[in-house]
Order: structure tokens, then C-alpha cells, then sequence
């Protein structure tokens, strides 16, 4: 498992041929390249784009997965496979079906001018909006199936406990409920979070030309320009950053620590 | 005459199809320590969960302190449970547990500092509020269980199988301190539990149920000593039986006429009036009957031959398994108090006496 990474890595200190094979030769100049305000843009706007695409997957999953698992038992099975079929469609397949609902003389916008919300069909594919949306939908079941564990473990006389003293409905969600899931919480963000981080494909089809991320530019460096150096020096950067970025987040989470409560 | 602390009448509630609480009422006066028993499945946590607010009646009404608690959420109303998990805050230590009903009610925090103190120091446990629940005893989260509600001051503490996942000898040393400790409180208690010695040691009146009705209510003597049925005469205590017909009533005392023995005089409470002939059962407690070798000459009302089936010792006292006839087996009680108190040994014929008083004659 580790040598694709280790190849990668010392891939990253050569340097492209002239007709795009590899020189190994060592060097650092593919490293200071990536601190070209372009480069950093882009490591900016994926991070930005994921951490949106996280935050959205958490408000539209946590409710979801609360409701299946507070459902009677019988039904949840069912909840939950509908959460999951997409899955068993071909990715592909459900990107297109998305830039199909978006387009400008897509499902969306027809919808929205026959009932007479906007006068003019709104762009949102080849927005990072559209990109936002396939994304989520993408990524959402990564969300839903561990609070959904969480939740369902949750102990129902704990929470009835927080009720009889005295808690309104915001209290025993926010000082009893979430701070109980919150092992599902942080799984479920992490499962989200670094995904979406490389994510070209669907980046690459709903955000168009227009939209390059972390993902497109590896995908270009390799396959267009055919630099595989460069690609490689982006791919660790990357790589980096996400684990330091998570890393950070359970020391200051607490992952460890869960039962205390956070004050 | 004050409110009553709690009210209840005519509650009904179905769970699916099955009722499980049938037309109960009670009236529960400031201070009391009621209990609720019952076998599993007798409605008595259904009703717990209704004074609680967790569920809502189907009929009838529930009061607290005079006011209705028609859809009043759990959350408003002056009641804390108790329950029988404990269900405390895992993620939070034992001085937040305990201190989360004041904080919801926005107390201010130096009172709630010292309310919450006050609270461990009545259950002992002032030396442990860092503590997470998880590194506690099950006795300890108990009593962090019972301080998080007291805390409180509600007008009602309800409490659900309290002693019931704590061994013998801690649930016997809990049992006086949670009358102790609600004696000095003063606050209204209603525990429900399925071990009646339990609820007669602790409660100033106990109500039994079964199938969702309240048998009886009464103060602990009056349902051990005079059970108004069988079933509570089965159900608290053992209880000897006989079944016979009703010869004579007269102020009280029955006699009935059980065929192959002495005419039997019993006490009847009933007020309902009883024709001659009509079948009655005899309940009397095992501790009631004296044993002598010879019949007694004066003193009982009630004098029965019976052959000694089975003797057996039992530290603090002697059962004795006593044959009437081919179909009855009483079981005597008679304590080891004295190093002089005659045995009894299987096989031999024995008198069983008892006066009228000791036994309550019954119409199922």
C-alpha cells in the first residue's frame, strides 16, 4: 500500500522530459512552483468547496439520519436502502442526470419559470453551485450511514432524561443528542471531507471549463500537459494537507475525549 | 385541608390494543411516600410514565399541585423521574448531571453551585463530583440518579424500580436511606416496584395493581394484614388459603364450613353482604399459626388437626409444611426467637391454632 505513495513522492523531486517522459534528475522546482498565487488558488477553492460540500452533507444528513433512525424498526431498512440505491447507479450516469436537471433548458429551470419564481433561466451548471450540488448528493450517503449508527445507539432514556429536566427541544439536541454522536459526526465529515478534496470528475463535468480543482489540475498535469513530476508534486501537497488538516481536527475535536463536554 | 400533591382520576390507556391503564385514581397527599406494585405487565410504569408526561392519557385527567397536566410536555411539568436505568448524562460528570435541570431553568450560578453540593452531600457522594458516570458503581449512579432530581425541588419525585439493579445487602442499606433521605427532604415520592417487602418498609401508603386496575390502597399494614382479594393477598406475602362455604356472618367475624374440618371463623371485612352457602376463602399469614402437641385449650378461636409434612430450617425461623386433607398444604411459620421453642419434626400430628382475627375471609 505504500509504495504507489513512496513512487509518488519520488516522483515529485524529478522533473518532465522533453517529450513527457520523467528525468530523474533531483530537484525542488516542482515544489516552488505550487507557491504560484494560481496553484494556491486552486488548493484554496477545492479545500473551500470541500468544507462547503461537508458542511451541507452534515445539515441535510444529520436531520435525515435522525428521522430514519427514530423510525419505526421495521421501516429503517427501507430508508436506508433508498439512501443507498443511487449507489448502485453508474457515477457517470448520475452526473450526466444532474447536468441534465440543470441546464439552462433543464428540468430546474423549466420548473422554476413555469411557476413564475424567476423571468430568465438561472446558469447554475458550470457553476461551482452545480459542482456544490453533485457533490453532496454524491457523498451524502458517507454522511447519513454513520450518524445513522450513532444515532440509533443513542440510549432513548438519556434523551427522555434531558426532557423531564426541564430541556426545550434545542437543549436536548445540542447538550445531550449531538454531543453523544458525535463519534458518528466526525466519521461521517471525515468520509465526506476527503473525497471531495480530489474530486475531478464531477468538478470536471458540472463545473466545466471554468471551474479547475485540486483534482482536474492532478488529472490535467498527468494526462494533458504530461507532467508527471508536477502532477505528482501536487498530488503530495494535497495528500498533505488533508492529513494535517484532520489530524488538527481530532486534536482540537477531541476525538478521543468525547464524553467530556466541550465548554 | 391543603391540595392534594398529586390527583388522579380515571385514567385509561391503551397501548395498541391492549389497556393497560383501566380507570385508576389515587390522591396523594404532600410528602407521601406512595408506592405502586404490582406484577410485570400491571400498568404500574404505564402510569408512571403518564404522571411523567411521557405518554398521554387516553381518559381521565391528572393533576399536580391542583393544576391539570392535559398536553403539558414533560419538560413543564414540576415532576422529576427517577429512572430505573439511571439514564445519566455519560458524557458529562457527575456535577453537571446533577446541576443540568438548573442550569435548563437558567439558575443562577453560585445558586447552582451550592443546590447541587447540597444534593451530593445528601447522597454522599460530595467527595466524587468530577467523576463520569462510567467510573462509578451502580449504586453510586443511583445515587446520582436520585440527586440530579432532587435538586430540583419538584412538587413530585416519581422513581422507577429504584433498588432494582442493586444486590441484596445494598438495596436493604439503600432502602433506609432513600426513606431517609425523603423524610428529610419532604418532598412527595411515588415509586413504583415489583418487590412488595420493598414497598412495605419504605411507603407511607402503597397502591397494588394488576391488568391495569388498582386493587387496593392502603397503608402497608392495612394491605398486608387485610387484603381485600386474592390476588393481593397472594401477591404481598405468602398467604395460606381454604376454601369453603359461608355457614354464618355476624359482626364481622364469618364462619365457614370447610367439609373434614372444624367449623373455621374468620374476619370479614367486605361490605358486601355474603348469603349462607355462598363459597369464601380463608387467607391467613404463615407467622399466625401457633403448632402445639396438644389441642389448645383456650385461646384460639380456631383449632385444626394436621400431620407435619416437612420441616425446615431457615436461620431466623422454622417452616413447617402442615397436611389438613389430601388437598390442602399450609405452610407455618414459627420463629427460632428462643433456644427453648419446641420443633417439630415430620411425621408428627400436630394442632394449628389461630384466632379469628389472624386470618380475613375473602370472596376472590
Amino acid at each position: 500500500m505504500l509504495l504507489p505513495l513512496l513512487l509518488v513522492l519520488a516522483m515529485s523531486f524529478a522533473s518532465r522530459g522533453l517529450y513527457g517522459g520523467v528525468q530523474w534528475a533531483f530537484s525542488l522546482t516542482n515544489y516552488t512552483m505550487l507557491f504560484d498565487s494560481l496553484y494556491l488558488w486552486i488548493y484554496g477553492r477545492s479545500l473551500l468547496l470541500a468544507v462547503a460540500t461537508t458542511a451541507m452533507c452534515l445539515l441535510i444528513g444529520y436531520p435525515l439520519a435522525y428521522f430514519i433512525a427514530r423510525a419505526p424498526t421495521r421501516w429503517q431498512g427501507v430508508w436506508l436502502l433508498l439512501v443507498i440505491i443511487p449507489f448502485w447507479t453508474n457515477f457517470l450516469v448520475r452526473t450526466y442526470a444532474w447536468m441534465f436537471l440543470l441546464r439552462t433548458e433543464g428540468l430546474l429551470n423549466t420548473m422554476l419559470l413555469n411557476v413564475g419564481v424567476i423571468r430568465t433561466p438561472v446558469d447554475i451548471l458550470y457553476t461551482d453551485w452545480a459542482v456544490l450540488i453533485g457533490l453532496v448528493y454524491g457523498y451524502l450517503p458517507f454522511m447519513v450511514l454513520p450518524l445513522y449508527a450513532a444515532i440509533e445507539r443513542l440510549n432513548r432514556s438519556v434523551v427522555e432524561a434531558a426532557w423531564d429536566l426541564y430541556a426545550n427541544g434545542w437543549s436536548v439536541f445540542w447538550r445531550v443528542v449531538f454531543p453523544l454522536t458525535k463519534p458518528g459526526v466526525i466519521a461521517g465529515c471525515l468520509l465526506v471531507f476527503i473525497p471531495s478534496v480530489g474530486a475531478y470528475i464531477t468538478p470536471d463535468l458540472l463545473g466545466g471549463a471554468k471551474t479547475m480543482m485540486v483534482g482536474n489540475l492532478i488529472q490535467h498535469e498527468y494526462l494533458v500537459i504530461r507532467d508527471w513530476p508536477f502532477g505528482s508534486a501536487i498530488s503530495f501537497v494535497l495528500m498533505a494537507l488533508v492529513v494535517l488538516g484532520v489530524l488538527a481536527y481530532i486534536k482540537r475535536g477531541g476525538i478521543f475525549e468525547d464524553v467530556k463536554e466541550r465548554r | 385541608m391543603g391540595t392534594s400533591s398529586v390527583e388522579v382520576r380515571d385514567l385509561v390507556k391503551y397501548h395498541g390494543a391492549t389497556l393497560a391503564v383501566d380507570r385508576c385514581s389515587f390522591s396523594i397527599q404532600p410528602g407521601e411516600f406512595f408506592s405502586l406494585i404490582g406484577p410485570s405487565g400491571s400498568g404500574k410504569t404505564t402510569t408512571l410514565r403518564l404522571l411523567a408526561g411521557f405518554e398521554q392519557p387516553d381518559q381521565g385527567e391528572i393533576l399536580i399541585e391542583g393544576c391539570s397536566m392535559q398536553h403539558v410536555a414533560p419538560n413543564h411539568r414540576p415532576v422529576n423521574l427517577v429512572f430505573q436505568n439511571y439514564a445519566l448524562f455519560p458524557h458529562l460528570t457527575v456535577f453537571k448531571n446533577v446541576a443540568f435541570g438548573l442550569e435548563m431553568r437558567r439558575v443562577a450560578q453560585s445558586d447552582v453551585k451550592s443546590r447541587v453540593g447540597a444534593a451530593l452531600e445528601m447522597v454522599k457522594l460530595h467527595d466524587k463530583p468530577d467523576r463520569f458516570p462510567s467510573q462509578l458503581s451502580g449504586g453510586e449512579q443511583q445515587r446520582v440518579a436520585l440527586a440530579r432530581a432532587l435538586v430540583n425541588r419538584p412538587a413530585v419525585v416519581l422513581l422507577d424500580e429504584p433498588l432494582g439493579a442493586l444486590d441484596q445487602q445494598l438495596r436493604q442499606d439503600m432502602r433506609m436511606e432513600l426513606k431517609a433521605i425523603q423524610e428529610q427532604v419532604g418532598l412527595t415520592f411515588i415509586c413504583v416496584t415489583h418487590h412488595q417487602e420493598e414497598a412495605l418498609t419504605m411507603s407511607d401508603r402503597v397502591a397494588v395493581m394488576n391488568r391495569g386496575r388498582i386493587l387496593q390502597i392502603g397503608s402497608p399494614r392495612d394491605i398486608y394484614e387485610s387484603p381485600g382479594s386474592m390476588f393481593v393477598a397472594n401477591f404481598v406475602g405468602h398467604s395460606n388459603q381454604l376454601t369453603g362455604r359461608v355457614d354464618e356472618v355476624h359482626a364481622a367475624v364469618c364462619r365457614i364450613h370447610v367439609p373434614g374440618l372444624p367449623r373455621i371463623v374468620a374476619r370479614y371485612q367486605a361490605n358486601l353482604p355474603v348469603p349462607v352457602g355462598t363459597p369464601i376463602t380463608l387467607a391467613i399469614r404463615p407467622e399466625r399459626l401457633d403448632l402445639s402437641r396438644t389441642p389448645h385449650e383456650s385461646g384460639f378461636d380456631n383449632n385444626v388437626p394436621a400431620r407435619i409434612e416437612k420441616a425446615v430450617y431457615n436461620g431466623s425461623d422454622m417452616h413447617y409444611w402442615l397436611r389438613f386433607s389430601d388437598q390442602i398444604i399450609w405452610t407455618a411459620r414459627v420463629a427460632n426467637a428462643r433456644g427453648d421453642q419446641k420443633e417439630f419434626t415430620a411425621g408428627e400430628s400436630v394442632y394449628v391454632g389461630w384466632n379469628a382475627y389472624d386470618g380475613v375471609a375473602l370472596i376472590q
